[in-house]
Parts: structure tokens; sequence; C-alpha cells
């Protein structure tokens, strides 16, 4: 049970001298909140994994450092933090039963027999593998494998955080969902720091209540689902998290009017302070764009297709060069191909080189 | 609907036929026959029923004494490397590198000693060995050892033993290397974090994924070393006496020395027998834990 801090963590495989933007971990500092559900989301390659593994030990971080309830604890060794990891793929020891595997953390650490036992037993109960605790664990299905991996985490009393690195990628898909509920529920019950690394939103959004958003070797914003879906702070979080993702579209931005394509919308806030030189951007969810019949003052765009997802049909647009997707209402037709499009102000973000710009109101 | 009924294609087999029955069948059955009767000179043969096979099986017999006391020391020769070779095997695959540039060449130094001919081996360690003129005999009677593989049957034994393991430990070391390299990062890793020690590691990760290349290797080192001939017959001719003289050794002594071809035919086709006997038993074993493990991954 731990609040764990990471104060300018970062991370290159090719040593500390490495160039700073050839870092796979770029400089951090975070806290994680002692009983939180956190998901590490990002794509393939986004330093999620190097993060995961720098907290429980299996990498050294070139620089920074961790500290578990304020003590420093970077140099220590995997063995002597007590951090307990599920990887990707179920790790079982082959000639041992189920019990014995999730008596294993234990014995290596000399805790007594008795003590063993009842630990065992619990986490048995708590993972409904109580028929499985004197079977060989090589003849059991994926997702009970993948459970005797977390009880092997959980059995230990001392367990300061628990780690997921994308637990559930070899679980069939009706399964993914049982075992993710399981996780929820031993979180409620056992008031552990979890960390779940994944590159897919549902899973990090139903898990997590706090979403951390990584991008090459970034962190780039940290948040509820809701935050992460109402205020993108960066174009890679708005056009990651939703589907479809956000519309960034290039625009010119000058105190309460943006404008794109020729057009002007209005904005809810004034923007007098944007940086000179940076790329400006505009971004707005495509739940908040209504493609309705062409009318002067409206954007005009070109419908490439109408993707209809059942419960919600989005136009996909194309608007000079840049493609957006808009909600379109029921009854929606175009009859020359061609719709106006209404963004609802109040959702319009302005970006400076990716990044939110908060406006002045 | 009506099949074409086509003879023609027993043609397509019959060249496999012939060579399978002009390269194995015909020969083996020359052997069979061979084993049967007793030749003296002039190409004349005697029918003997199954004498020498008798005789084989009979230890008060000079041709069951010789063979028997013969496959003895070839069992104790094979029991004997296999204990060596095969922990010893392991333990240079467990401290191999396990990535730079210097797996490479640990690989090839490994390899070197597969790649030399079985009687360049002989010739090297019968010069090595040699009290007067080779480095490691020199040297042990330098030092105070009363070394001579020549006249000693402990000395030709421990010679005929190190050079088995020098020549052949690198086959068991790749073969466990291989096995090793398959297990995925994560198992370690999982480990660490479970606290395992280096000795729980190997019990609980390492052992049992090197299992299956382990039996190979049990299985190649056993069918070698228990079919040897070369190595032994270049640096001690069998002896000291008849103490290193293993059963294809004595095999060649009846053949050829004696040109006792019915006794020599009996004792090959119960040595081929013992070999498949025991192929038999690897390959049972063998299939029988890939089956279970088949099975097990079906469930999974």
């Amino acid at each position: 049970m731990a609040r764990i801090d990471l104060v300018d963590l970062a991370h290159s495989y090719g040593g500390n001298d490495a160039a700073p933007e050839s870092f796979a971990l770029k400089p951090v500092t975070m806290t994680w909140r002692q009983g939180g559900a956190y998901a590490l989301l990002g794509p393939s390659g986004c330093g999620k994994t190097t993060l995961l593994n720098v907290i429980s030990g299996i990498i050294t971080p070139s620089r920074g450092k961790i500290l578990f309830d304020g003590v420093d604890i970077t140099p220590l060794s995997t063995q002597k933090r007590n951090i307990a990891q599920v990887f990707q793929f179920p790790v079982i020891y082959d000639t041992m039963t189920v019990g014995q595997n999730l008596a294993f953390p234990l014995k290596n650490r000399g805790v007594p027999k008795a003590e063993i036992d009842k630990r065992v037993a619990e986490i048995g109960r708590l993972l409904d593998l109580e028929p499985y605790l004197h079977r060989k664990a090589t003849r059991l299905t994926a997702d009970a494998k993948q459970k005797i991996s977390l009880g092997r985490g959980l059995v230990r009393s001392d367990v300061a955080a628990v780690l997921f690195d994308e637990p559930l990628t070899v679980i069939d898909p009706e399964l993914k969902w049982q075992l993710r509920s399981k996780l929820k529920a031993l979180h409620r019950e056992l008031d552990l720091t979890m960390i779940y690394v994944t590159h897919d939103q549902t899973e990090a959004l139903t898990f997590a209540d706090t979403v951390v958003v990584m991008h090459d070797g970034r962190v780039v914003q940290s948040g509820t689902p809701a935050e992460l879906f109402d205020k993108p702070a960066h174009t890679f979080v708005g056009y990651f998290i939703g589907s479809p993702g956000m519309n960034i579209l290039p625009a010119e931005v000058r105190g309460r009017e943006a404008r794109i394509d020729g057009h002007v919308i209005s904005l809810n806030r004034a923007y007098d302070n944007l940086p000179a030189g940076a790329k400006i951007e505009i971004g707005v969810r495509p739940e908040f764009v209504e493609a309705v019949a062409p009318a002067p003052g409206l954007l005009t765009a070109k419908i490439e297709r109408i993707d209809d997802l059942g419960r919600i049909r989005f136009a996909r647009t194309r608007l000079g060069d840049a493609k957006l997707a808009a909600r379109a209402p029921s009854g929606f037709t175009s009859a020359d191909g061609t719709a106006g499009l209404k963004l609802d102000p109040s959702h319009v973000h302005v970006y400076a080189d990716s990044l939110l710009v908060e406006g002045a109101a | 609907m009506d099949k074409t009924v086509n003879q023609k294609a027993w043609f397509l087999v019959l060249p496999v036929f012939l060579v399978v029955a002009f390269s194995a069948v015909l020969p083996l059955m020359t052997v069979v026959n061979y084993s049967m009767q007793d030749t003296f000179g002039n190409n004349q043969f005697f029918w003997n029923g199954v004498g020498w096979f008798k005789e084989l099986l009979d230890p008060s017999t000079d041709l069951g004494g010789r063979f028997l006391a013969s496959l003895g020391r070839n069992l104790f020769f094979s029991l004997v490397i296999l204990a060596i070779e095969v922990p010893l095997g392991i333990v240079v695959a467990l401290s191999m590198p396990r990535e730079g540039w210097t797996v490479a060449a640990c690989l090839v130094i490994l390899a070197l000693p597969l790649l030399i001919p079985w009687n360049v081996v002989g010739t090297i360690w019968q010069i090595f060995g040699r009290p007067d003129i080779g480095l490691l005999g020199y040297a042990l009677n330098a030092i105070g050892f009363d070394y001579n593989y020549v006249s000693n049957d402990v000395d030709a034994w421990v010679t005929v033993i190190v050079m088995d393991v020098w020549h052949w430990t690198s086959l068991v070391a790749l073969l466990c290397y291989a096995g090793l390299k398959s297990i995925p990062e994560a198992y370690y890793q999982a480990a660490q974090i479970d606290g395992a020690s280096r000795w729980a590691v190997f019990k609980a990760i390492q052992l049992p994924k090197m299992n299956r290349v382990l039996l190979i290797a049990v299985l190649l080192r056993f069918m070698d070393s228990f079919m040897i001939y070369t190595e032994p017959f270049v640096v001690t001719g069998g002896g000291p006496g008849n103490s290193t003289t293993f059963v294809s050794i004595e095999l060649v002594k009846i053949a050829l020395g004696q040109f006792d071809l019915g006794k020599a035919a009996a004792l090959s086709l119960v040595y081929n027998l013992i070999i498949l006997i025991v192929c038999w038993i690897f390959y049972t074993v063998m299939t029988n834990a890939g089956a279970e493990r088949a099975v097990k991954e079906g469930a999974a």
C-alpha cells in the first residue's frame, strides 16, 4: 500500500548520453494515488511498457527517482520492491500445481508454511481458482492462467501496487469482459493501487478512474475518462480517444473567431495569447458537429460517405484538404453531396503546436 | 463414379523399391544368412541354426564372454559420459551470453570440436596424451602423475572419456542453449517479481523448458556413444588388454580379424536390435511427452 511518485523520471535504452529526442521515456513527474485504478493508454511503442517496467524495477531508469510513500526506491531490485506485475502472456511455472504457483512468491520470501496455506486458500477463493488448486497449472485455459499470474501478485500481503501489461491480449473477447469486471471487483475489495497498460481505449476507459495517455514517450494527459473526452490536452488525445476521433483542422484564430477555409466560426473564448509562429489548429469532436442542409454562413463540406453505427450516424466529409466527421441527424440526406456543418462553439478547442490553449472568458 | 484403374503408378515406386532392396534389405538378409552358418576358408559354409545366438548370450563361452564383457564396458562408458556431458552441457549453456557479439564467438568455439572428423579427434588425443611427446601426457608426468594410457587401464579409460567429453559436450550445450533461448523474457521478469533465487529460476523455469531438448540430447549422445568405434580404436586400439574394447571394436575384431563371419553376423544383429529397442523407448517417451503437451495445449 503506497503512494508512488515519479520525480523527473526518464529512460533511454541507448544510455543516459543519448539524444533527448531518442529517449523511450521522456522526463515525467507525476503521482499515483494509493488505491487508484489507473490506465496507461497509448499506441504501441509510446513508452508505456517502459514506464511500467521502470516502476516494477525490471528497468533501472537513466534519470530521475521513484518514491514509494516518499522513500526513494530507485536503486532497489525488483525482488525488494513490493510490486506485482502481470504480463501480456500468462507466465506459469509448468511443473507446479496452481496452488504451488500461488505459493511460489511466498516460499521464495521464506514465509512460514501455515501462513502460505492461509494466503493461497484466500487468494484461490478470491479468484475462483479453488477447484483447481491441486491441478497442474499447464492444463488450464489462458484466462485461468492469467488469473494465476495475477494471484501470484496478490498473494503477498505487502504488495504496494499491481501492474498490468496488456494482460487481456490472449483472452477470448467474452472472457475479457468477465476478467476485467473481476479486476474492478478486486480493486474495490483490496484497496490496491492498480496500473493497467493497454492500447485499447475501451479497456482503459472502463477499467480506470484515471487514464494516463502517453504519446511518443511523453505523458500527454492524465485525467478521468470524461476529462479526456471533453477537453483533450493534446491533439493526440483528441484523436486517439473517441471513435471516430476528434476533428483537427488547421485554422487561423484571432480573438473570438476562427477562420477555416475562408469561413468564420465564432468561439466561446478569446484567444489573444497565441504564441507567434506556432501551428494553430482547432479541434472539435464529431459529436459536436452537426451535418445539416447547406446554408449561407455555414461551413460547406463535400460528403464522402455516411457511416451508420446503428445508434448514431457519422457523415465523413471533406473540407478543402482536411477530413472532418460530423454527426448526421436522423432524416438527414444530402441532395447534392454537400452538407452545411454546424459547430457547437462551447466544444471547439484551440491547439497551438498540438497543445491545448485556454482562452480568456 | 468410375475410377480409372491405372497400374502405371507401380513403375514410379519401382526405383525406390530397388534402391532400398539393394542398399538395405539384401545386405541385411545376407547378414541374417551368415548368422545361421559357420564358415571355413575357401568359401565353405555349414548350417549352424541359432547356435551363435545361444553362444552370444551364454557368458561361459568365448564368444558370449567377449560380447557381454564389451557390452558391459560400453553401457558403463555411455552412462559415464552422459553423467558428465549432460550436466556440463547445461552449465555451459547457462553461462553463455544471451546477446551481443560474444554469442556468435561462443557458438563458433563450441561448434569447433563437432566439426573435427572422428579419426582426427582420436589422433589428436593419441598424440596429446603420449607421455613422451604429448603435451598432456608429458605435463602430467612432469608434475608427478604416473600417467600412461598405453599400459594403465584407468588412464586409458580416463583418456577415452575425457576425449568424448571434449568432443561432444558442445552438442549438449548447443541444444540446451537453443532451449534456453526459446524462453520468453517475461518468465524471467515474473520470477524476479516473485522473488525467485537463481536456483529457483533454474528449477521452476529453465529446466522444465529444456526437458524436450535434453531428451533429444540424451538420445543422441547415448546412441552415438553406444556405437563408438573410431576414437577409442585410434587412441587405445581397445587396450590395454581388452579394457577399452567396446562392442563395435569387438565386432570388427571377430569379423575382420578372425574372419568369423557367422559369429560376427549374429553379434551385429543383436547389437542392432539393442540399438533399435533403445531408440524405440526414447521415441515412445518423446512422442508421449509431445502428445501430452498437445492435449494440454488443445485444452488451453
